[in-house]
């Protein structure tokens, strides 16, 4: 668990999603999922694979369009926005994405260097020292001028941590940032998370199933199961929970509610039903 | 059938708003300062354009030889020979040395555009810049767009010359004309209109090319099979367009121009 767990009552709402619902060819992906993340809080949305968390991400950061429903994104209701004004808002928070999503043209020193040329009119010379600021603030000082092909999956999520920082955001949302790493990597991952956030007083937006993670990172923790908001807490309550449901996931048991057999008639109907 | 249909139709939909914004952001734009960066047009100019000089020229240098070798075959038998520079040069100038410097440009670098931004597509990389507030149409898109429209021209004038350069060693070489009866009688037969008409038509194959490759890239869903058929669909794509679109300008220029 992170070591300032922040009591969050006082602070601004940053994000906040209300009855947002989503479904795909008549199934309800999102079902009515509403959330508050406060200023400076690290909120995980944790959930098993194929359960809407990282359809719900593409919703808070304007990838999809709910049905029903509101997002709002430091104080903007964003589902309505027009592109224009919502590019506004997408410089106010960053994106660290599961495989890291670099451009593989661009050398690690660029790629953090991209928003910075795009957005601001800072001189290449004090764009320079920010990129190597933010570098050295990840671990990679002195990796600027490698490409993304030439560093390893780990150093990929940090150049994309980095990137994500570049533009000072006020909220970082993160897709599985440990998935795919070795457990130094994923320890090593989490810590920055923690440190950037709280030293920034970024909120943070984390979408994972790694519970080793979450007890690391968590101020606040989301549970989803096929598209339904079913917990919502803190990372010691998520352990006292005794709902069969949370207790069989933070388990990781293969028996439970969470059932991972799945009929050929259900699973040839989700497949029509979403091509 | 029906499916076919529907899939033209959404297609020419996403490529007609995907050309549409590419043009926004060249003209109107430009002036909101938010054009594509003059750095990316002038790498893609470079890669697009300088990078295919060669293979434009070494094809091209065999087409001119081609013709000339076909059409004074023919010629000789009536001893007209010496009216190979003109069917060469007006070969050239209105019809192949646009059409073959495009084609080599859909083969080389509208594939490879294709299957660049098809993989940005499977890899997030898009989704990355939008998530950054970069436009992907002004950072990728239109910068190559426009290099395509800027050098296809450039490139078929350049193959023009080499064309004829073909047909006049030829001509040198197994006719026996000399360097200025063959440029005289080539001359002879031109007008003003014949050179317009085939930069008129590369500039809007360049547009072609370039437009049909970062649609099918930017289109690309899936993994890599999905960038393999995006790729083969640009390469396809842009030849038949290419083709159909040269028949509709020959047209416009022999009968209406």
């Amino acid at each position: 668990m992170s070591t300032t767990a922040i009591s969050n009552s006082n602070l601004p709402v940053h994000i906040e999603v209300k009855n947002l619902v989503r479904a795909f060819d008549g199934r309800r992906v999102l079902d009515n999922i509403s959330l508050k993340v406060h200023k400076g809080e690290t909120m995980v949305i944790l959930g098993g694979s194929g359960c809407g968390k990282s359809t719900l991400l593409r919703h808070l950061i304007g990838s999809l369009k709910p049905d029903a429903g509101e997002i709002w994104l430091l104080g903007k209701e964003i589902t309505r926005m027009q592109d224009q004004e919502f590019a506004e808002i997408r410089k106010k928070f960053g994106m660290l994405f599961q495989g890291g999503a670099l451009l593989n043209s661009m050398s690690v020193g660029e790629n953090v260097a991209l928003p910075l040329e795009e957005h601001t009119n800072l001189s290449p010379e004090i764009i320079d020292i920010m990129v190597k600021m933010k570098t050295g603030m990840v671990g990679l000082t002195g990796f600027e001028h490698l490409m993304p092909s030439q560093i390893s999956g780990g150093m990929k999520k940090r150049v994309a941590l980095a990137r994500a920082i570049a533009m000072d955001p006020e909220i970082i949302f993160f897709d599985e940032p440990t998935a795919g790493l070795d457990p130094v990597m994923t320890a090593v991952v989490d810590l920055l998370i923690n440190n950037l956030c709280k030293k920034l007083g970024i909120t943070a937006v984390v979408v994972t199933h790694d519970m080793a993670s979450v007890n690391r990172i968590a101020d606040h923790i989301a549970m989803i199961h096929k598209g339904k908001l079913v917990f919502e807490g803190s990372v010691p309550q998520i352990h006292a929970s005794t709902d069969p449901l949370v207790r069989q996931f933070i388990n990781g048991e293969a028996d439970g509610p969470i059932s991972f057999q799945q009929s050929g008639d259900d699973y040839l109907k989700s497949l029509f039903a979403s091509t | 059938m029906k499916d076919s249909i529907d899939q033209f139709l959404l297609h020419l939909g996403d490529y007609t708003i995907l050309l549409g914004q590419s043009f926004r952001c060249c003209t109107v734009d430009i002036f909101r300062r938010q054009g594509p960066r003059m750095a990316h047009v002038l790498e893609q100019m470079n890669e697009i354009g300088v990078n295919s000089m060669g293979i434009v020229c070494l094809v091209v240098f065999f087409v001119g030889l081609v013709i000339a070798m076909q059409t004074s075959y023919e010629m000789t038998k009536f001893g007209t020979e010496m009216y190979v520079g003109r069917v060469v040069g007006l070969t050239m100038f209105r019809e192949l040395g646009p059409l073959i410097a495009t084609i080599v440009l859909g083969g080389r670098c509208g594939a490879a555009i294709a299957a660049e931004i098809g993989t940005m597509k499977v890899n997030e990389e898009v989704e990355a810049l939008r998530v950054m507030g970069i436009s992907p149409i002004r950072f990728l898109v239109a910068p190559r767009i426009l290099a395509f429209t800027i050098m296809a021209p450039v490139l078929a004038v350049i193959s023009d010359y080499v064309g004829i350069i073909g047909g006049l060693v030829l001509a040198i070489t197994e006719l026996h004309l000399t360097y200025w009866q063959f440029v005289e009688n080539m001359m002879s037969g031109m007008i003003v209109k014949d050179f317009v008409s085939g930069i008129a038509k590369s500039v809007v194959f360049g547009l072609l090319v370039g437009s049909i490759a970062c649609h099918f890239g930017y289109r690309t869903e899936g993994g890599a099979d999905a960038v393999g058929r995006a790729t083969t669909m640009s390469v396809v794509t842009s030849i038949v367009m290419i083709i159909v679109s040269d028949a509709a300008l020959t047209a416009v220029f022999v009968y209406i121009l």
